[in-house]
């Protein structure tokens, strides 16, 4: 049992909070210990579901590239051409080639074996994704590593502030709908918050590209600015073009957050200690913003963190139709032109986030909720 | 609100059922099919906005009932097909289309020409046929766009007070002489046969008369009826929301249950392989396995089932676990009932509510995912859903070119569908779950 401080001014619950709450330290670390080890088991089986479904393709790919890079040898340098005095022998020579590459990168296994496949996940974990077969990045690059970490900031950028926006907007209104309940204002944003979660936020964008860059040309209508990416100017051109689909985003997203608080807060506001902060005498805005909110404070963080991440998912089909250059365009390319590395690569990146801010998610709420804190050993 | 989304539903079901049997399924299945909708005009409009508008724009007019009159003068045969056209419209039509299947013998002289309301008759085409002993079936299309046509009407463009040589066929034809303006009123379309024998045979005859607008719902680029589309594309909704959120659910309360149930050993393990599934970002993967695998309506209607159940399952395994501790429930167990029986006498109609409920809210969910894979272009081409309307809508830019009517209807369609699924869920809801009664 570890040792506790004794001090005068300690009282005696005092004592019995800390000799609990080091306790709780110990066995939130065997908790985080066993969620990182399940978290890292899920994104090996999610990877390996990949690597099977994409598997075949992938090694015709690999192969085809192997031939093209001894071909491309071998024209750079003719003195090995006319080194041969038939044909035959030259074909020969370059299969000879071929195979000796394909077994020298383990390519001989068939794709399935669990040689290959535990090879491809080791590099995958590694980051190295290997080459594109179509896509470049904006530098010339076609290391799919450079193209992915290229296009990710600017996923970040948008739907981050995004989310941000979202979450500040719909936590005020939520606790301003839960402070009077049943008014008006409640029903409207009720009404607004199903209303708006039934269309789909690629949709209102297609309406929001119509009125504000075809109808009212404010905006305009492919978010990707024109301008290449070294300029100076870049970044001013890109907030430009990134107004409009970050309206449209937080229009569609605040209405679910303000349903949620309010939902909490109104559960929050029934229970006994707000009435009897009521009865005291304590202001009610002080009671809604400060001490309901902050009881409301779990869930909401934990949304918060799921927002962040479930943000990149949608991120797909939002940036398809706003031609953000994120990485949710990046992956909707990767498909049309079915260039597999891009593929495996950009589904193991949104993985790891995703089931990194699941585990934050849980990890955060069990840290603000007392309740799960004391029986996190189990 | 309850009532009101049952009301919705019901009409969805009706249209649902109107359009099965009015429009055949094989009409729609033609919807990727560019031959099936040569008649139909480019990007057109709705016909109702032409009554907000001042300045009326061309409708689209497809004819095929001509009035034939035949005569006979010697050895010469005569068939005359007269297509009338009231043309009241403020701007000139895009082009005009003659398409025709013959059956004949011989080389028979064809000749177009039209009448107009202030009676100046127009040659546009003199041509015939080539020459064929046999009988032969001969089909052939005549556009406005032709130079043959151009070229007739230059022969005569004394008629006409300005410079003809610029404008284009339709822009000619349908013009008033003083000035290039649209000239109102009723046209009539000649077509005469002139053969040598009488054997000919017109199998089928047709006057396309492009305008701008068309149908209820307007056209797209393609060419296709919008409103075709949107009426398909509600049975194909509802079979997608309602086959995927019934199945998830099913699968998840069986899932849930038994593992609840069981307990200790089993559930642990069910729970483990449930977090492994929750944990996979369903986008990707859902884009993986149609690509990979299959696009069909019905495989893709059973992965986004795979993705449904784990949420329900977490929840009726909860609630089984809490059941299984209640007096009865121990009791019967005491007294020797079989697990199954258990199951189905006492926890199953406990949950029952939740199901309804969850099955209602899963809907809107399983239908916006489903338009979100065909807008990415992964849905399936024999079975248009309204979120193919809207692929092919941003694949062609419909946004910036301000073509509304091809955006907004299927949107609105989705999230009235999901709607009236929603107000249901949520009445279910209030009644299973009466805190929230407030």
């Amino acid at each position: 049992m570890p040792k506790i401080e004794r001090n005068e001014k300690m009282t005696v619950s005092n004592n019995i909070i800390s000799y609990f709450y080091q306790n709780t330290i110990l066995s939130m670390k065997k908790y985080i210990a066993t969620r990182t080890a399940t978290m890292f088991g899920v994104l090996l089986i999610t990877l390996l579901i990949t690597i099977l479904l994409v598997g075949s393709n992938m090694d015709t790919i690999l192969k085809q590239g192997v031939v093209f890079q001894v071909r491309s040898e071998i024209i750079e340098n003719p003195a090995i051409a006319e080194s041969f005095s038939s044909v035959k022998d030259f074909e020969a020579f370059i299969q000879d080639q071929t195979d000796q590459r394909i077994k020298h990168l383990g390519l001989d296994e068939p794709w399935y074996s669990p040689q290959r496949i535990g090879l491809t996940m080791y590099k995958i974990v590694l980051l190295d994704f290997g080459q594109a077969t179509f896509l470049t990045s904006d530098s010339g690059s076609s290391d799919v590593k450079d193209i992915i970490f290229e296009k990710l900031p600017k996923t970040i950028l948008l739907f981050t502030s995004a989310t941000v926006i979202i979450s500040i907007i719909g936590i005020f209104v939520g606790a301003l709908a839960a402070s009077k309940v049943g008014s008006i204002v409640d029903r409207i944003t009720s009404s607004f918050a199903i209303i708006s979660s039934s269309f789909p936020v690629w949709w209102i964008g297609m309406l929001m590209i119509f009125l504000f860059a075809f109808t009212y040309q404010i905006f305009p209508a492919r978010a990707t600015p024109d301008i290449p990416a070294t300029s100076p100017e870049y970044l001013g051109a890109l907030l430009y073009h990134m107004a409009l689909p970050l309206i449209t985003i937080v229009m569609i997203g605040f209405g679910s957050w303000a349903y949620l608080v309010r939902n909490f807060m109104v559960g929050i506001m029934q229970e006994d200690f707000i009435v009897a902060k009521k009865t005291i005498g304590i202001k009610q805005s002080k009671i809604t913003y400060t001490h309901a909110l902050k009881n409301a404070a779990p869930p909401i963080i934990t949304i918060l963190a799921l927002s962040l991440s479930g943000s990149l998912g949608g991120a797909i089909i939002t940036e398809a139709v706003f031609d953000w250059p994120g990485m949710g365009r990046l992956y909707f390319e990767a498909i049309t032109v079915m260039d597999l590395p891009v593929i495996i690569g950009a589904t193991y990146i949104l993985t790891v986030f995703f089931l990194v801010s699941i585990f934050i998610a849980d990890l955060l709420y069990g840290y603000f909720d007392p309740r799960i804190r004391s029986s996190a050993g189990e | 609100m309850g009532i009101a989304g049952i009301v919705i539903l019901t009409i969805l079901i009706l249209t649902s059922i109107i359009t099965m049997i009015i429009i055949p399924i094989e009409t729609f299945q033609e919807w990727n099919n560019p031959e099936s909708w040569i008649t139909y005009p480019k990007a057109a409009i709705p016909i109702w906005v032409n009554l907000f508008l001042t300045e009326k724009i061309p409708e689209h007019k497809i004819l095929a009932e001509p009035n034939i009159e035949t005569m006979f003068n010697d050895e010469i045969n005569l068939t005359s097909y007269q297509f009338n056209v009231n043309f009241n419209y403020d701007q000139f039509p895009k082009d005009f289309i003659y398409s025709y299947l013959l059956e004949y013998s011989g080389s028979p002289l064809i000749q177009v020409s039209v009448i107009r309301p202030d009676g100046v008759k127009l040659e546009l085409v003199s041509t015939s046929l080539p020459h064929s002993d046999l009988k032969t079936i001969h089909s052939d299309r005549m556009f406005s766009t032709d130079a043959m046509v151009k070229k007739e009407l230059v022969l005569q463009e004394e008629k006409f007070e300005f410079e003809i040589n610029e404008l284009s066929v339709e822009d000619i034809v349908f013009s008033k002489t003083e000035s290039n303006k649209p000239l109102k009123g009723n046209y009539v379309f000649l077509v005469d046969f002139y053969e040598i024998n009488e054997e000919s045979k017109i199998i089928d005859s047709k006057l396309i008369i492009g305008g701008k607008a068309f149908g209820i719902m307007g056209t797209d680029e393609l060419r296709r009826d919008l409103a075709i589309g949107l009426l398909w594309g509600t049975p194909l909704a509802l079979f997608i929301g309602l086959a995927v959120s019934i199945g998830s659910v099913v699968m998840g309360l069986v899932y849930g249950i038994y593992a609840g149930f069981k307990g200790k050993k089993t559930d642990e393990t069910m729970m483990r392989f449930n977090d492994v599934l929750y944990a996979l970002p369903a986008l990707p993967f859902l884009i993986i396995l149609s690509v990979t695998i299959s696009n069909s309506i019905f495989v893709m209607t059973g992965f986004l089932m795979i993705f449904g159940w784990v949420g329900i399952a977490k929840v009726a395994r909860s609630m089984s676990l809490q059941i299984k501790t209640r007096g009865y429930v121990e009791a019967a167990t005491i007294m020797g009932q079989k697990d199954s029986k258990m199951i189905l006498k006492h926890i199953l109609p406990q949950l029952l509510p939740y199901a309804f409920a969850s099955i209602a809210i899963s809907v809107p969910a399983a239908i916006t995912t489903e338009a979100g894979l065909s807008f990415l272009g992964l849905g399936d081409p024999s079975f248009p859903t309204w979120g193919q309307i809207l692929h092919d809508a941003n694949t062609f830019g419909a946004a910036a070119r301000g073509l509304w009517w091809w955006i907004v209807p299927p949107g609105i369609m989705i999230a009235i569908t999901g709607l009236a699924f929603v107000f249901i869920g949520n009445a279910l809801d209030s009644i299973i779950n009466p805190k929230l009664k407030r």
